[in-house]
This record gives C-alpha cells, sequence and structure tokens, in this order.
C-alpha cells in the first residue's frame, strides 16, 4: 500500500457507447496495483462505472479525477452537460429520463445514481443546468 | 462446477473465451438491466441475459463473472467477441428462453451462490 498522496485524471466522452467502462476497468486495475482491499476497490468500480456510464448517456464529456491515499479513494466526475433540473428525483431509484435506445441496451433502471450513493461512504452531487453536473465521492479504504 | 462442465452438460455455444472454461462457477444471476446486475451480481456468477453487446462485457469484467450465456440463440458480434477475449470473459450461447436455461442450470447443479 502506497503511503503517498496519488492523482489520476481520465476523459470521457459522452455518446461513446463503446468505449463505455474503460475509466472503471482502468481504475480497477490500478487500486489492485496499489493494494486496497477487494471490497474497496469494488465499490469504487462500481461507483465509477456508473458514474462513466451516466455520462455516456447523457452529458457531453467529462473528466473524473482519481485521487488515493491510504485512507481511502477520492472520486470527482465534473462533466460538460445538460445538468439535472431537480437532483432529489433524479436521485430516487426507477427514475431514468434514458431514450429507447439506451432502455434496449439494458440501461435506463434507475439505479445508477443510488448504486453510487449506496457503494460510497460520502457522497455529493451538485448540478447547474445547461452547464454541467459534478459528482463526488469517497470510499474509505478497509 | 466448472463453466467447461456447465457448457457440455447444457450444449452451450462457446462463442469466445474457449481458453478460459475452467473458472469455477459459484452462482448465477439473471438479468437485462445492467444497473441492476452491477448491482446484485456477485463474483464467479454465470449471467443469464439477452443483452448480447459490449456494455453486457464490461459489467462481467466489472465484477468478475464467471461468463455470460446470451439466451434465445443470440450472439455477439464481432467486436463485443474481441473485447471479452481480451478481458477473459467467455461468451456462450443457447437457443433456450432464460426461464427454462435457469431451470437447467440448477438441475445440473449450478449453485445458486446465496446463502
Ligand atoms: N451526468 C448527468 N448529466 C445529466 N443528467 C444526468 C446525469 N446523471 C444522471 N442524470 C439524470 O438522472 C437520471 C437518473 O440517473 P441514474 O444513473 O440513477 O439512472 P439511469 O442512468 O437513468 O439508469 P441506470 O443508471 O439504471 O442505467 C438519469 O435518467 C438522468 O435524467
Ligand atoms: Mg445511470
Amino acid at each position: 500500500m502506497t503511503t503517498t498522496k496519488f492523482r489520476r485524471e481520465f476523459d470521457v466522452v459522452g455518446d461513446d457507447f463503446a468505449g463505455a467502462g474503460r475509466v472503471s476497468t482502468e481504475i480497477k486495475a490500478l487500486l489492485k496495483r496499489v493494494g486496497y482491499a477487494e471490497q474497496t476497490i469494488r465499490r469504487v468500480a462500481i461507483a465509477v462505472f456508473e458514474a462513466e456510464m451516466n455520462v455516456v448517456m447523457y452529458a457531453r464529456r467529462a473528466r473524473i479525477t482519481l485521487d488515493m491515499d491510504p485512507e481511502g479513494v477520492r472520486i470527482l466526475v465534473d462533466d460538460v452537460g445538460p445538468g439535472i433540473p431537480d437532483i432529489e428525483v433524479a436521485m430516487q431509484e426507477g427514475y431514468s429520463t434514458a431514450t429507447d435506445r439506451m432502455r434496449q441496451m439494458g440501461f435506463g433502471a434507475g439505479m445508477g445514481l443510488p448504486n453510487i450513493r449506496r457503494n460510497a461512504d460520502e457522497f455529493a452531487i451538485e448540478s447547474e443546468v445547461n452547464s454541467g453536473t459534478r459528482v463526488r465521492f469517497v470510499v474509505h479504504a478497509r | 462446477m466448472t463453466l467447461r462442465e456447465v457448457v457440455e452438460r447444457l450444449g452451450l455455444k462457446v462463442c469466445c473465451g474457449g481458453e478460459h472454461l475452467e473458472r469455477e462457477v459459484t452462482g448465477g444471476y439473471a438479468g437485462d438491466l445492467l444497473s441492476d446486475v452491477v448491482a446484485n451480481s456477485q463474483e464467479g456468477d454465470i449471467w443469464i441475459t439477452l443483452q448480447a453487446h459490449e456494455n453486457a462485457v464490461a459489467v462481467a469484467s466489472l465484477r468478475d463473472l464467471a461468463g455470460i450465456v446470451f439466451v434465445g440463440g443470440r450472439e455477439p458480434d464481432e467486436d463485443t467477441a474481441r473485447r471479452a477475449s481480451a478481458r477473459g470473459i467467455p461468451l456462450l450461447s443457447s437457443s433456450q428462453r432464460t426461464f427454462e436455461l435457469i431451470g437447467r442450470l440448477l438441475e445440473v447443479g449450478v449453485p445458486t451462490g446465496r446463502v
């Protein structure tokens, strides 16, 4: 396990369904190499995957910033996109504005944001309509 | 039970990942909603779904699933198969539908993976 702080950044492009999952895969491999506990890796990977998919589905692009230290893993997903008009509604399990095409691919259960919150020890989301959304979460190491 | 035994007993078609069939199947999960599978599947599960595309491969890789079985004769396209091979995820195909396939899986002794 590293004793120093370590930051990495990743870019995600909207509508890139073929490349979707790339960032969560990379982060998962990275956390494994660093030596985090399996449970920590799993929770981070799931949360990043859901956040990454939301960028692919709804936003134009995003920068994902990963900060690691022995205490845990901190993620920021900062996107340029339409924003979320009502975060409380968006956080409800089952709420989704996914298109028919996305639903045919198995997206749109309205479980992504709840999945992120469930897997995180700290979670915050802020959004501005017609500008973008910032999702932050922390998973403690254990 | 290994994936190979499952493939042989059920006569599944191996679309790709034939070199990873010695993996132990420790449970199963069925679902076509990706976020549901992300949230509720478990490592080592065999996943039954009709989502034969690359995002399904991403989900299986994310959750370290043993393999995916596409039902109703669905098969992955080349890109999807290539991606699955690269990530070590066997893609299998069955002409059966979900209900019958799960029945067969339980019959041959695939554990449910849950207590
Ligand atoms: N980055 C984002 N930018 C704009 N809108 C978003 C963003 N993330 C989520 N949303 C909105 O919040 C809703 C709920 O998101 P959530 O991830 O919970 O479900 P979903 O993406 O619709 O379905 P699932 O994640 O289960 O496939 C989305 O349908 C969308 O309207
Ligand atoms: Mg989502």
